[in-house]
């Protein structure tokens, strides 16, 4: 009937001087949604919370998220940090409840019977998972072993995973020895000793070089084609844009588009203006005339560029470099392009991508 | 049963290799109960003679309070543990993994008792080579571990419980040190009950840590007073199931929180 993972109208609040560990603080007061009941009925649960916390000191993470992923797909939840994806991968793997919403794995309803969602999935947290002091062949083994595996079904098992993960040959050096893409693909072979039908990743590429990411990547690629669907979260555009079936992009608690990388292009039904200009004060500037054009639809400023958001590239041209010129602003260079996520994002949430790490960072 | 399979698969799996693998944290393991029984030993040495202490040999007296002492210095820092293992992901997977709670709590009480017991057994030693004597022969010296381990656990837990609601190092650390030392001073375990003011003796007849110093030095004692100990080690039993519950539930308290 349903996909691999179903998520249904989540939300979660947490009160706002208290950030849940582990994760990236959920950002300040703008994701309040104004701090009014928004959610109907379900108010008093979300609002007041369980804790007493007044409404306008709540801070909203998820404010009605909802999604489904088809089973044997990549799905990427593409977001800014703080955009609720380690929320709702929390929930989805039991570590976390809602406030509200449904949810379900592998066809198993996460909030009724966490137990049965733990033996159908595997989850790997931002942090590595992995014990330091045991070796790879340990930790393998221990995750058989807590998973019923024993004696020459786990050698077997675990042999295998070192195997297909290419860790053969430091299965046998303490973890904390690994290098990041080591220890990255330890975790992933780790949480796959009982063969889950659902694997989860929250952020997996963080803090990988470029090489150690690709191979994460053909691993992940591997194994849906092999039959698992895989939720992962990312907050880097190129890899959603790259490797993912389907993206989510996430933005204050809520999913704001969804769909391929190519239907969610598609979508935006225009081009982009990029302009180089000669400092990020003079893109600053330039934004603020830009936006003033009729036929620009959004701006957004990253360095000493800015981009422009155009229904037909060609045609906009004229007035955007003659807008620029009337206000004596001087351009470098200017490409006309086809959407990239980038361009969705902005669309969609109503500021740039970066513009939103930034914001949640400070 | 699934429990203790799980329970043995972490304690053999994981918290024993961690264990000799770390030879700097078994040599400050076994240094530290050896200084305070070096220490004390002659720091109070002279008590002993004071009419009413009730023991010749103050080293006699002495011996069994560091083995107790000993017991909850160590387990009162075993929540750390599990802060570290939020920070390092470790916990996220257990929780995340079909792993019952009680075993995760039952495979750290397990790594603790044995820990507990080398300790006790080393100290013994020491003291026996410093001139104590334990009339109560092997069956006394058994007991005055298992009270040890008991008081063990029962500090474990409330570690592991504190350690999981606060998931805060410094919390546990201020936590630790500001119990362990009182509830060791509030107690018999070095220096009788029958010298020091009023007041302490009331405070120390509720405390668990008084019941394991009595209970090990009755036992030591060889007096046949199986009974006070019997009820002692009842008393600590129930502090240690109240204590072990309150941990495993203090996971799902956690996750509330996540």
């Amino acid at each position: 009937m349903t996909g691999a993972v179903e998520a249904e109208d989540l939300r979660k609040s947490y009160n706002g001087g208290k950030a849940p560990h582990g994760g990236r603080s959920p950002h300040g007061g703008k994701a309040a949604n104004g701090g009014k009941a928004a959610n109907g009925g379900k108010a008093a649960n979300g609002a007041a919370g369980s804790d007493g916390v007044p409404a306008d000191r709540r801070v909203h993470a998820l404010d009605g998220l909802s999604f489904s992923v088809a089973a044997g797909s990549v799905y990427a939840l593409l977001g800014p940090n703080g955009a609720g994806k380690t929320t709702t991968v929390r929930i989805l793997t039991t570590l976390s409840r809602p406030d509200s919403g449904r949810a379900s794995v592998a066809g198993i309803d996460v909030l009724a019977q966490p137990g049965r969602v733990r033996s159908a999935i595997g989850a790997v947290s931002q942090h590595s998972g992995a014990v330091g002091l045991l070796t790879g062949a340990e930790n393998l083994a221990m995750q058989g072993g807590l998973h019923g595996l024993r004696g020459k079904e786990l050698r077997r098992r675990t042999s295998e995973l070192l195997d297909a993960f290419g860790l053969t040959e430091a299965a046998h050096r303490q973890a904390k020895t690994y290098s990041g893409g080591m220890r990255r693909r330890l975790d992933i072979a780790t949480v796959l000793v009982h063969r889950p039908t659902v694997l989860f990743l929250d952020e997996p590429t963080t803090g990988l070089d470029p090489e150690g990411r690709t191979d994460l990547w053909a691993v992940l690629t591997e194994l849906a084609a092999g039959g698992t669907t895989i939720l992962v979260t990312t907050h880097y555009l190129e890899e959603a844009d790259q490797y993912a079936d389907q993206i989510a992009i996430v933005d204050r608690g809520r999913i704001v588009a969804e769909g391929t990388s190519d239907e969610l292009k598609a979508g935006l039904h225009g081009d982009s203006v990029l302009l180089e200009l000669d400092s990020h004060d003079r893109a600053e500037q330039a934004e603020k005339i830009l936006i003033d054009i009729p036929q620009v639809a959004g701006a957004s400023v990253d360095g000493s560029s800015v981009r422009a958001r155009v229904a037909d590239g060609a045609h906009a041209l004229p007035a955007v470099i003659g807008g620029l010129e009337a206000s004596s602003v001087p351009v470098r260079s200017v490409t006309v392009a086809r959407p990239s996520l980038d361009d969705v994002y902005l669309h969609h949430a109503g500021r740039s991508f970066r513009q939103a790490e930034k914001v949640t960072v400070s | 049963m699934n429990v203790l399979r799980q329970a043995l698969v972490i304690f053999t799996g994981r918290y024993l290799r961690e264990l000799y693998r770390q030879p700097a944290v078994i040599f400050i393991a076994l240094l530290q109960p050896i200084i305070w029984l070096l220490l004390f030993g002659a720091l109070f040495k002279e008590v002993a003679k004071i009419p009413g202490f009730g023991t010749g040999s103050y080293i006699t007296y002495l011996t069994p309070g560091v083995v107790i002492m000993t017991a909850i210095f160590g387990s009162s820092w075993t929540g750390m543990s599990y802060i570290e293992d939020m920070q390092t992901g470790v916990l996220d997977r257990f929780l995340t993994a079909p792993v019952s709670r009680a075993a995760l709590t039952g495979a750290m009480l397990a790594y603790q008792a044995v820990t507990t017991i080398v300790q006790s057994a080393i100290i013994i030693a020491i003291g026996w080579g410093m001139g104590a004597t334990f009339p109560g022969g092997l069956a006394g010296v058994a007991a005055l571990v298992g009270v040890a381990v008991l008081i063990a656990f029962a500090m474990a837990g409330l570690s592991n419980a504190f350690g999981l609601l606060t998931r805060q190092r410094e919390a546990l650390i201020g936590a630790s040190t500001t119990l362990v030392l009182p509830l060791t001073f509030l107690s018999g375990a070095f220096l009788s009950l029958r010298l020091v003011p009023h007041w302490i003796a009331d405070v120390a007849r509720f405390n668990p840590v008084n019941w394991a110093a009595s209970a090990g030095r009755v036992a030591v004692a060889g007096n046949g007073a199986w009974g006070t100990i019997g009820s002692y080690a009842g008393f600590l039993a129930i502090a240690a199931l109240v204590t072990a519950i309150a941990a495993t539930r203090a996971f799902g308290t956690y996750q509330r929180a996540l």
